[in-house]
């Protein structure tokens, strides 16, 4: 279960949510461009401090502004999907997707199984040697995704997702999405502006508004 | 008739705007490079095989290369770092350090070697209390190196700034997020991403250190072989022998022409999409 209860000072309002997810739940976010949305998450994954509240995911805290815990970014075993994906264009798909785990400095055999093992599932192993700079919107998204989950992360982020790709590959992301969620049962939050995208992914809905959550709403039995 | 007659004028006035783009454009080459054919065609292969030798030009171009040399690795070790620092967090005062990073560019290079002697000289600011300790800087090859970094960091700060500022910060966050450090991020994110403008930052710093004269001869004077670099050795040799001056000049410009072409061809490979 991951739970967030944070409050914020931005320039134009405070932040103040309460919301919980739980394992194998995907959360959706949504509401208007500036909204708090992206806020939510980079507090979560530790790129933002909040003014106050606390961040748990199950019984380990992320953040209590009270008993003055902050545990670093790079230690939160986050997955965090960015807008544009952020796939290293430097990089093969194979040390891409490989980084996590050799920036905690797992012995190789581990790294090159695990990599492996997600190239598969993603469908990306024929792509494996090819520089990340070169892919498509889509084969960057299923990288981006394959990276951020090889490191078994606790909680799952995708800040829209869908944004660059076409609809072919938006269907295609979403059910990555679902699957690696599902089968890893850990909580993800989802931000998007798409309703259509909202629903087909979700299974669950808190809409924002100036930094509060205005609206909350339930897509169980939407999907299969 | 008035038709064709306005067609005609049309088509001239079009011809006589093109004719006058080119004489400005066949101006400028000319103003750019007729210095540079009158050095060559006083070259000859018999005076570079006498004088490049010469022990003078020889001082002169080891000197220069190592105290260039030295001057840009130290900007970029400095440089680096800082230029990273400085694009990536708000601070106050930062535009009064983009405008201190400027200054040596509009700063006359003779200002800036005076200013230099001021502060390092034996009885400068600075200067008075290294000398009680045993350390004089000023008229030391240490003080070209000094004259150097001044005058050529621009070259390489702005160019750096540009760099990290223009990188998507969600690099860097995905690799944080990822469970790299700071320091691994900067190490195999942050620099293979920028490597080929901060090369050629590099390039550019490392040139304007090896053309420098003006801070050079103010603060470092010019002592063969301790701070006589070679645009200094051109200034000596053309008070004596004028072969010498001109040995040494073709040798800078063959060393600026690699230089460009080093840039020109860096510039043009491993750009990534960032």
């Amino acid at each position: 279960m991951f739970n967030c209860n944070v409050r914020k000072q931005l320039r134009d309002f405070t932040l103040d949510v309460s919301f919980q997810v739980g394992r194998g739940e995907i959360l959706v976010l949504m509401g208007d461009n500036g909204a708090g949305k992206t806020t939510v998450l980079r507090m979560t994954a530790g790129l933002l401090t909040p003014t106050s509240g606390t961040i748990r995911i199950g019984d380990r805290i992320l953040f209590d502004n009270a008993a003055h815990i902050d545990v670093p970014v790079e230690n939160r075993q986050t997955g965090y999907v960015f807008q544009n994906s952020a796939v290293f264009p430097h990089m093969t798909v194979r040390d891409n997707v490989s980084f996590g785990l050799r920036a905690r400095r797992l012995d190789p055999e581990t790294i090159a199984a695990r990599t492996a093992d997600w190239l598969e599932r993603l469908t990306i192993d024929d792509l494996a040697d090819v520089r990340a700079g070169q892919l498509s919107g889509g084969q960057k998204q299923r990288v981006a995704l394959a990276r951020a989950m090889v490191t078994e992360p606790s909680l799952l982020m995708l800040d829209e997702p869908f944004t660059a790709l076409d609809a072919k590959n938006q269907a295609a992301v979403r059910e990555w999405i679902r699957l690696c969620v599902h089968e890893h049962d850990i909580p993800c939050l989802l931000v998007t502006h798409a309703v259509g995208d909202a629903e087909a992914v979700g299974d669950r809905l808190c809409v924002l508004e100036q930094g509060r959550i205005v609206r909350e709403e339930n897509f169980s039995g939407t999907h299969g | 008739m008035n038709v064709m007659a306005d067609e005609k004028r049309q088509k001239f006035r079009a011809r006589a705007a093109k004719g006058i783009a080119a004489t400005l454009v066949l101006i400028v080459c000319l103003y750019l490079t007729l210095p540079l054919v009158a050095l060559v065609l006083r070259v000859t292969p018999e005076l570079l095989m006498t004088y490049l030798p010469n022990e003078t030009v020889q001082k002169a171009l080891w000197l220069s290369l190592l105290t260039s040399g030295i001057a840009t690795v130290t900007v970029i070790a400095i440089g680096t770092p800082a230029a990273y620092f400085h694009s990536r967090t708000a601070y106050p005062g930062k535009t009064l350090v983009d405008t201190f990073i400027d200054l040596p560019l509009v700063l006359p290079p003779a200002v800036a070697g005076f200013s230099l002697l001021l502060l390092f000289g034996r009885t400068g600011l600075l200067g008075t209390y290294l000398h009680i300790i045993g350390i004089d800087v000023a008229f030391t090859t240490l003080a070209v190196v000094m004259a150097q970094i001044f005058v050529s960091s621009p070259f390489y700060l702005r160019q750096a700034k540009a760099l990290f500022e223009q990188l998507d910060p969600a690099y860097e966050e995905t690799a944080r997020t990822l469970g790299s450090s700071s320091f691994r991020t900067f190490i195999s994110i942050i620099l293979p991403l920028t490597a080929s403008g901060l090369i050629s930052g590099a390039i550019m710093t490392f040139a304007r250190a090896l053309g420098e004269f003006g801070a050079t001869i103010m603060f470092a004077g010019n002592l063969p072989g301790v701070t006589q670099t070679m645009p200094l050795a051109i200034y000596a040799a053309m008070q004596g022998n004028f072969d010498v001056a001109i040995a040494i000049s073709v040798l800078l410009v063959a060393i600026s022409l690699a230089i460009m072409l080093a840039v020109r061809l860096l510039t043009r490979n491993r750009k990534y999409d960032v």
